[in-house]
């Protein structure tokens, strides 16, 4: 029986998935001692963050650090450039559905410029000529339309996410342009690179963070969830009800 | 007789008061290259010293290396002294702080403030030719607390540098730091939940021996 490649690996992510979850709500059993408001799936999140971490440790991290070791900077480079020119694509229309005219025309325009004259975006020209990017996504579309985040969610594989970005993840895949692509091949090819692209491109990330986190769960839920909230208001959110502080 | 003692004291205070005079305009003279005479706003404060700590990188060859225990002195020389650690610190272990002893509190501040200067330099130590875009200024003139939001801009995406400053007049520019976003991240809040947890565990000791383990593993690690 000769079966593609290309099912057997879809058909393995999704055994993965499925062991992710089965892992999870096995540690969703327990409850928590501190729980966080933001988080009532704590029990649950912890259990698929362990199994991401582990899966993390002994196939992506070896993976993209191979990949940071024996490919040429400026290849990486261009690898990035590929596929941030794809994402420009995405962001430009959320932008416009955010109404962000400005941010919409400077991602279109950079997505133009640099698939033709970036020789299909391997080339960054357009952040030469001084044209920012402005990633926007549909979660964060949900976002400004004023739909809250809700609970704190970490999804096997996926990682950090909220019940909001979640539901906007098919949407995002829909839009992605690597998913209107032909060839089957090109698709996965494709998106085993972009894994192993960003992956490559958190080693100095993720390695400081083994350093710095008492908890590396909390402070990678805190740390998502305020740049979350940070990427919705594009660098600039409303003040946050603080705790008084003790000393004042 | 004590017409003498009230003239020689008399003339006594107007030598002090001319000798004060004297002090006073020479200080205001040296007021610019002195950083304690004169009070900046604050947006010139986290300027100086991100440009201090910049060149510094820029210039020192070991320093651009990435050794991170270069970067950790020159942060700690440079910019820690702008630093409120206690406010940092009280506000990062939360209503437990009161009932913390002096002694407790002290060495809380000591190993958290290693484990933030790790952060800062760890931060700093992915920057070569970058420059620091300080962004206007949003606050009322007499406010005593102001946000500064700074962009460090290079090679890739800008990084987002903010910081939160409380009026100190007379002290290290007039402004200290009292909370530190990266990237969106504020450092005070992200630390609330880690402290929180470990004292439940293990109440405060227990938190202090878990930071202190940790910055003597990081240092053996280099």
């Amino acid at each position: 029986m000769n079966v593609s490649w290309q099912w057997n690996l879809s058909r393995s992510v999704r055994r993965w998935v499925s062991l992710g979850l089965v892992l999870a709500t096995c540690h969703g059993c327990a409850s928590v001692p501190n729980p966080d408001p933001r988080d009532p799936l704590e029990s649950f999140n912890r259990g698929v963050f362990t199994f991401n971490e582990g899966l993390d440790q002994a196939v992506f991290k070896p993976v993209a650090t191979v990949y940071r070791d024996v490919t040429p900077r400026l290849v990486r480079a261009g690898v990035g450039n590929f596929l941030g020119n794809l994402d420009d694509a995405w962001s430009s229309v959320n932008s416009m559905l955010q109404g962000k005219l400005r941010h919409a025309m400077g991602n279109f325009f950079r997505f133009g410029v640099n698939s033709t004259i970036g020789i299909f975006g391997v080339f960054d020209v357009a952040s030469e000529m001084q044209i920012q990017r402005h990633a926007e996504d549909f979660g964060q579309t949900l976002g400004r339309w004023g739909v809250g985040s809700g609970a704190y969610l970490v999804l096997p594989l996926f990682g950090p996410s909220t019940v909001r970005d979640a539901v906007a993840l098919p949407v995002d895949s829909n839009g992605d342009l690597i998913s209107h692509m032909d060839s089957i091949a090109t698709r996965n090819g494709l998106r085993v690179l972009n894994v192993i692209d960003t992956r490559a491109g958190l080693l100095g990330v993720s390695s400081a963070l083994d350093e710095v986190a008492l908890d590396k769960y909390s402070f990678s839920r805190d740390a998502f969830l305020q740049r979350r909230r940070n990427a919705v208001y594009d660098g600039d959110p409303p003040e946050m009800d603080s705790v008084t502080d003790p000393v004042r | 007789m004590r017409f003498e003692a009230l003239e020689r004291f008399a003339m006594q205070r107007r030598l002090f008061q001319n000798l004060t005079t004297c002090l006073i305009a020479a200080a205001a003279m040296l007021g610019p290259l002195s950083t304690s005479a004169a009070d900046e706003p604050p947006d010139a404060v986290i300027q100086r010293l991100s440009n201090s700590v910049l060149d510094n990188i820029r210039s020192d060859k070991s320093l651009k290396a990435g050794d991170l225990s270069h970067v950790i002195a020159l942060v700690d020389s440079k910019i820690m002294p702008n630093v409120n650690f206690r406010r940092m610190t009280a506000s990062a272990i939360g209503p437990t702080w009161r009932q913390a002893t002096p002694e407790q509190q002290a060495r809380l501040q000591e190993e958290f403030k290693i484990l933030l200067v790790r952060i800062y330099a760890g931060a700093l130590a992915q920057v070569s030719d970058q420059t620091i875009l300080i962004k206007p200024l949003r606050s009322a003139p007499d406010d005593k607390e102001v946000l500064v939001r700074t962009e460090v801009r290079g090679r890739g995406d800008p990084i987002q540098l903010d910081y939160r400053l409380e009026k100190t007049p007379g002290e290290g520019g007039g402004w200290k730091i009292y909370n530190l976003n990266v990237l969106g991240v504020w450092l005070v809040e992200t630390y609330r939940s880690q402290f929180a947890r470990e004292i439940n565990n293990s109440g405060i000791d227990g938190l202090i021996k878990v930071l202190s383990e940790r910055n003597k593993a990081n240092v053996a690690k280099g």
